[in-house]
C-alpha cells in the first residue's frame, strides 16, 4: 500500500470514527439500534455544504451537529412518547429526513463546492506542510473523544448507560428515562451529522444518497473495535471504536488495492459486520466440532 | 404515610380477557408500619404494588404518599419517595455496570440530571461502608460488574440501593422467592435490619404464610383484587398458619389449594 493510500485511509478512518462513536452511543450504550444515521449523515453533509457555499464552513460544522441532534430528538420522541419501537422510529425519521435533506439542498440531488473555502482550505493556509488536514481531524477527534468520555462519567452519563441496560431500574431510581433517551439520541445523531459535515467538506461535495449504508459502516467499526481491541473499561471501549474505524478503512483500502470494485464496498462491509457479530458463535461451534472429531479418532487415547 | 383510597384497576376492559385486578382497595399505613401482604396467584398483590409505584395509571381512586397526592404522577417521579425490590434479581440493577456505579446512581436519587461527576471520591468511601453492612465481602469487589454476582448478592445490592436514600415507602415484591433458602434467610435478616434501623414504612409481599406472620407488625390478605383480611395487634399475635388458612377459606369462599403458600 502506498503512503498516500495509507494516509487517506487513516484520515477517513478518523473522520468516520466520529460517526462510529455516535453509533456506539445509540447501539451499545442506549441499546437502541438507530437507522436515523443513514439520513442524518446526509443531513450533516447538506448543512455543511450549504453553509460553506455562503462562506461559513466552520458554522456549517456546528449547525450540522445541531441539526443531527434535532433528528435524534425526533426518533427518540417517536419511541418514548408514541411508543413506536426504536428500529421503526429510526426508519421513519430516516424516511422523512430524505425529503428534508433535499429541501436543505434546494431541491438539487447533489452540490459541488467547487472553489469555495472549506475548513480544510482554512487549515491548509494556517498550518504549513502536508499534514494540515490530518492534524485538524485528529485534534477534532480527540476533542470529541474527551468530551464524550467525560460526559459518560457524569451522572447523566451513568443513567444513560444504565438505561440501555435496565430502564426499569433507572425509573425506580427516580430518573426520567424518556428524557435520558432523548439526550442520548440527540448526541449520537449530532456526532453522526458532524461526521457527514466533515466528509462533505473533505470531498467538496454532497450527494443526497451518500448516507445510505452508513449505519452498517458505523456498526462494523464498533464491532471490529470490540473484537480486536477489547471492552474492559469505558475508555478502552471508546478508543477501540476509533481504532476499529481506522482498521475498517484500512481493510477496505487493501481490498480496493487487490482489485475489488468500489461498488462492492457495501457488500464487503455487510460481510465484515456479519463475521464480527458471529465471532462468539463461530468459536463455540468450532471448538465443539474439534472435540467431536478428536473423540472419533481411533489413534488418540480416549479420555479416562 | 401512605393512604390508598378506593383504587381500582381493570386490564383489557370489555374484552374477553378482562381482569378486574384491583377493586376499590383502600389501605392506610403509618410511618414505621411493616405490613406483609399474602394471597394466591392473581389476587392483585403485584398489581397493587405497580399501582402504588405508578407503573400504570389507576382507573379510579387516590394515592397519597407522605401527604403528597401522587395519583397522577409518572413512575419516575414517585420513585423518588419509594424504594423497590423486585422478585427477579435481574430487575433491580444494571448488570453491565459496576457495583460502585450502580450504587452511585442510587445515592443520587432525587437529584436532577446534570453534568456533575457520577461518582465522587467522597461518595466512594461512603458506598464502601454501606456495602460492608451486607457482610457479603462485596466491598472488595466494588469495581466488578454486577453481572458477575449471584442472585442473592444482587438482591442484597438492590435492597441497599432501594434504601441508601431513605425512602418514604419500601415495596418488597417476593424479593427472596427466587433465592435458595440459606441466602433467602440472609436477605430477610438484612431486610429486617434495614427496616428496623431506619423505621421504614414497608409493604412486603410473601408467599410464605409463616414468614408473613413472623415479620412485620400487620398482615393483609388479598383475594380477587380486594383485601379480605387485615390482621393487627393481639389478633395477629395469636394467629397461626392453620388458623390463617381456615380464615382465608371462610372469607374468600374457596379452598386454599395454593401449594406454594401451604408448603412454602
Amino acid at each position: 500500500m502506498t503512503l498516500t493510500a495509507f494516509q487517506g485511509s487513516l484520515e477517513l478512518g478518523i473522520i468516520y470514527a466520529i460517526l462510529a462513536l455516535g453509533v456506539f452511543l445509540s447501539f451499545r450504550s442506549l441499546n437502541m439500534p438507530d437507522l436515523t444515521v443513514d439520513s442524518g449523515f446526509t443531513l450533516g453533509a447538506a448543512v455543511s455544504v450549504i453553509m460553506s457555499v455562503s462562506g461559513h464552513p466552520f458554522w456549517g460544522l456546528f449547525l450540522a451537529f445541531i441539526a443531527g441532534g434535532g433528528a435524534g430528538c425526533v426518533t427518540a420522541l417517536l419511541h418514548t412518547k408514541l411508543e413506536i419501537q426504536p428500529l421503526l422510529a429510526g426508519i421513519l425519521t430516516m424516511l422523512g429526513l430524505y425529503s428534508i435533506n433535499l429541501k436543505v439542498m434546494n431541491g438539487k440531488a447533489n452540490i459541488a463546492l467547487l472553489n469555495k473555502a472549506t475548513v480544510y482550505s482554512y487549515m491548509e493556509k494556517l498550518i504549513p506542510g502536508d499534514y494540515a488536514r490530518l492534524i485538524f481531524d485528529v485534534v477534532l477527534l480527540l476533542v470529541v473523544l474527551s468530551l464524550l468520555y467525560l460526559f459518560l462519567k457524569t451522572r447523566t452519563g451513568f443513567v444513560l448507560r444504565a438505561t440501555g441496560d435496565n430502564d426499569q431500574m433507572v425509573r425506580s431510581q427516580g430518573v426520567n428515562t424518556d428524557l435520558v433517551i432523548v439526550i442520548g439520541m440527540a448526541i449520537s445523531n449530532g456526532l453522526v451529522s458532524l461526521s457527514g459535515a466533515l466528509i462533505a467538506q473533505e470531498q467538496s461535495f454532497v450527494d443526497v444518497g451518500m448516507g445510505i449504508g452508513m449505519v452498517v459502516i458505523g456498526l462494523a467499526s464498533v464491532i471490529i473495535g470490540e473484537v480486536v481491541f477489547g471492552i474492559k473499561t469505558l475508555f478502552r471501549r471508546l478508543v477501540a471504536v476509533i481504532l476499529g474505524s481506522i482498521l475498517y478503512r484500512l481493510i477496505i483500502a487493501v481490498a480496493l488495492e487487490l482489485g475489488m470494485p468500489p461498488t462492492d464496498l457495501k457488500l464487503v462491509s455487510a460481510v465484515i459486520v456479519t463475521l464480527a457479530l458471529s465471532m462468539p458463535v463461530i468459536n463455540k461451534k468450532f471448538s465443539g466440532v474439534r472435540r467431536k472429531y478428536k473423540r472419533l479418532d481411533p489413534t488418540k487415547k480416549s479420555p479416562s | 404515610m401512605l393512604e390508598i383510597e378506593s383504587i381500582s384497576k381493570t386490564f383489557a376492559k370489555g374484552s374477553i380477557n378482562e381482569k378486574r385486578a384491583l377493586q376499590k382497595v383502600s389501605l392506610s399505613l403509618q410511618e414505621g408500619d411493616f405490613v406483609t401482604v399474602i394471597g394466591g396467584n392473581g389476587a392483585g398483590k403485584s398489581t397493587l404494588f405497580n399501582g402504588i409505584a405508578g407503573v400504570f395509571p389507576i382507573d379510579e381512586g387516590k394515592i397519597v404518599l407522605d401527604s403528597i397526592d401522587v395519583t397522577f404522577d409518572p413512575e419516575y417521579k414517585r420513585s423518588r419517595l419509594i424504594g423497590r425490590v423486585f422478585q427477579d434479581p435481574l430487575k433491580g440493577t444494571a448488570f453491565d455496570m459496576t457495583i460502585e456505579e450502580n450504587l452511585a446512581i442510587a445515592l443520587a436519587k432525587g437529584e436532577p440530571l446534570g453534568l456533575r461527576p457520577g461518582l465522587r471520591k467522597k461518595e466512594s468511601r461512603k458506598l464502601q461502608e454501606r456495602l460492608e453492612l451486607l457482610e457479603m465481602e462485596l466491598e472488595n469487589r466494588m469495581k466488578q460488574k454486577v453481572g458477575l454476582l449471584s442472585g442473592g448478592q444482587r438482591q442484597a445490592l438492590t435492597l441497599l440501593m432501594a434504601t441508601i436514600v431513605k425512602p418514604k415507602l419500601l415495596l418488597l415484591d417476593e424479593h427472596t422467592a427466587a433465592l435458595d433458602p440459606s441466602i433467602a434467610h440472609k436477605v430477610m435478616s438484612l431486610t429486617q435490619k434495614f427496616v428496623t434501623e431506619e423505621n421504614l414504612c414497608t409493604l412486603m409481599i410473601t408467599h410464605n404464610m409463616k414468614a408473613s406472620l413472623e415479620f412485620g407488625t400487620r398482615t393483609i390478605m388479598m383475594h380477587e383484587g380486594q383485601i379480605i383480611m387485615d390482621l393487627q395487634g393481639e389478633e395477629r399475635k395469636n394467629m397461626t398458619v392453620d388458623k390463617l388458612i381456615a380464615q382465608f377459606e371462610k372469607r374468600s369462599g374457596t379452598e386454599m389449594d395454593n401449594d406454594r403458600m401451604l408448603l412454602g
